[in-house]
């Protein structure tokens, strides 16, 4: 009977062909919390009465969001994270490490694990053909205790996309058109898996945006295949013993199937308060659009492929007066390769900024919060009222070539105009 | 058995940072000023009018975005019994058992803001009296009805050792 990529990693794990809708219990590879999620996660795990982790090398904890933190109560959240860390012996990446999606798949996340960790953005790990998903502190303190967590098999929903990308459009276009057609709840509980042509030719970098936003159509995961761009990925990341081929079963059978031919599409943008509200850029409703704050970064689009487009289209040029540009790579390994490469000051040149890596403004916590009635466009990945920290602003998201160039225009900006 | 209380109406899409927003996470520490703030952005005179054992009555996909256990919790301090929508979130809806907070999906159309609701959990019965709606939905399943009455996830993993599933 063929498989789903999502049916196939549940099934090899508890030894049996699993179906969707079937609740089974699940090994976890790898489970994780950050600097939000951490602390009561800590403190479920004190009420479970814990005394050591089963397999500490499992676990780890991400110092993220605020990186660096500027308030007293995050310090000391922090610091209890930080002594936890220590005194049960797991692994702790601090602040300036970079965002813990962002780090996973660099460093950590393998085909075939099942992941679990403290934020919604945990599908990330889907772009190595990880069945990575998100839970909440609780879930996550047992999956830490445990080793173990239940999970209900999903249906699939199987994105065919070929074709060759127009100059100017990026994978982030792609996943704004996807949502934008199957809506915000479009797939909810479901496995989002991706292939195709444009998928097999896109490196992990580029794919990664596709299963990083999954969960903003509601999916469990986002999955691609483990293949040669995997294989390279890793290859790169100097990790090639964790490579192993893994795919779904083309014939398998799918709850949906969409077919996307992605040499037509223009650039995409979604307009406030919801990531479905996606038009292309030629609309008159974003087209020249003033923007007040450029936000490039996040585990979305924090990877040093995002920053080469848009310090590309940066070079020699200037960020509009009235515009302010913040750039945040995703990981300390991307803020290194991005020295080596004089990105930086490209952008900073171009009268950008650069924070440490982290999560930044996506958070609405701290660095770069917007001003009440402030327009600002952003590589993130939700636009949510409040998201950035005040209901009276309004987030469009783009890739980073239409932020860039919007941020040069001060309006938001068709990037295929100034390439 | 059947509960009875308000209806406190809200629309589609409520996201996380609408529940909990982002802003007050330096309030984690200092719960009942947090609670002040429970879905403040989506309705501002929410948190400081409902009263414990009235209802969330909302649209699709409540609870949308972040996996901030808070929002559930904060919601469920607050004082509502329940929230009835017509879909939920995946991470949200988890959450929300987990920290015992029952999140039944029905369909809600028809009902108005302020309507008197009354529910039988076990029998999977909503009735708004105040305009003679009923409405059947499908009682959660036993492992989720079991966390539920034994208080959320932590305590039951503490009676049981295990998830008893």
């Amino acid at each position: 009977m063929p498989m789903t990529l999502a049916e196939k990693i549940i099934s090899a794990k508890v030894g049996e062909t699993v179906r969707p809708g079937q609740l089974v219990m699940v090994p976890v590879d790898q489970v994780f919390a950050h600097d939000l999620s951490g602390p009561l996660a800590i403190t479920q795990l004190g009420n479970l009465g814990f005394a050591g982790f089963k397999n500490p090398e499992r676990v780890r904890f991400f110092l993220d969001h605020a990186s660096p933190t500027s308030t007293v109560a995050a310090s000391n959240e922090h610091r209890a994270i930080r002594d936890f860390a220590e005194k049960w012996n797991v692994e702790l990446s601090d602040v300036g490490e970079g965002i813990c999606h962002q780090i996973m798949l660099e460093r950590y996340a393998r085909p075939g694990e099942i992941i679990i960790g403290g934020d919604s953005h945990t599908v990330t790990g889907g772009a190595v053909a990880a069945l990575a998903t998100g839970m909440g502190s609780t879930d996550v303190a047992i999956a830490m205790f445990l080793s173990r967590t239940w999970l209900k098999v999903p249906e699939t929903m199987r994105f065919t996309l070929n074709g060759t990308l127009s100059r100017g459009v990026y994978p982030k276009d792609v996943m704004l058109h996807i949502i934008g057609a199957i809506g915000s709840g479009g797939a909810t509980y479901r496995s989002m898996e991706f292939v195709g042509s444009a998928i097999d030719s896109w490196s992990v970098a580029e794919r990664a945006t596709l299963p990083n936003m999954s969960v903003e159509a509601g999916a469990k995961c986002g999955l691609c295949p483990s293949d040669e761009k995997t294989r390279e990925y890793f290859a790169e990341q100097g990790r090639l013993d964790d490579y192993r081929p893994l795919a779904g079963d083309p014939d398998a059978p799918c709850r949906f199937d969409m077919t996307v031919d992605v040499g037509t599409l223009e650039p995409q943008v979604a307009m406030p308060h919801n990531v479905d509200r996606v038009v292309g850029i030629s609309d008159p409703q974003v087209k020249g659009l003033r923007v007040h704050q450029v936000y490039i970064g996040t585990c979305t689009n924090g990877r040093i492929e995002d920053f080469r487009e848009a310090a590309a289209i940066l070079d020699g040029q200037k960020v509009a007066k009235g515009t302010r540009l913040i750039a945040m790579p995703g990981s300390r390994t991307v803020y290194m390769q991005g020295l080596e490469e004089g990105l930086w000051q490209t952008i900073v040149a171009a009268g950008g900024l650069i924070n440490a890596p982290g999560c930044g403004a996506c958070a609405g916590v701290q660095t770069g919060i917007l001003g009440s009635g402030e327009n600002c466009i952003s590589t993130m990945n939700r636009n949510f009222k409040g998201r950035m920290g005040n209901p009276e602003a309004f987030i469009y998201l783009a890739s980073p070539a239409t932020c860039a160039a919007s941020a040069i225009a001060g309006v938001i900006t068709d990037p295929r105009e100034v390439m | 058995m059947t509960e009875s209380g308000r209806a406190w109406l809200f629309g589609d899409n409520i996201s996380t940072d609408l529940i909990f927003p982002g802003r007050y996470v330096h309030l984690l520490s200092n719960m009942p000023e947090l609670v002040s703030h429970t879905l403040e952005d989506a309705r501002a005179d929410y948190a400081a009018g409902v009263k414990p054992g009235e209802f969330v009555v909302a649209g699709d996909n409540f609870g949308m975005g972040s996996s901030r256990e808070q929002a559930p919790v904060i919601i469920r301090l607050s004082g509502a019994r329940a929230i009835f929508a017509k879909s939920f979130a995946r991470i949200f809806f988890r959450n929300a058992i987990n920290v015992g907070l029952a999140a039944i999906e029905v369909d809600t159309d028809g009902i108005a803001d302020g309507d008197a609701l009354s529910v039988d959990f076990a029998a999977g019965i909503l009735i708004d009296t105040d305009r003679g709606i009923e409405r059947r939905f499908e009682p959660l399943p036993p492992i989720m009805t079991e966390i539920l009455a034994d208080g959320g996830l932590v305590e039951h993993i503490r009676k049981h050792g295990d998830f008893n599933l």
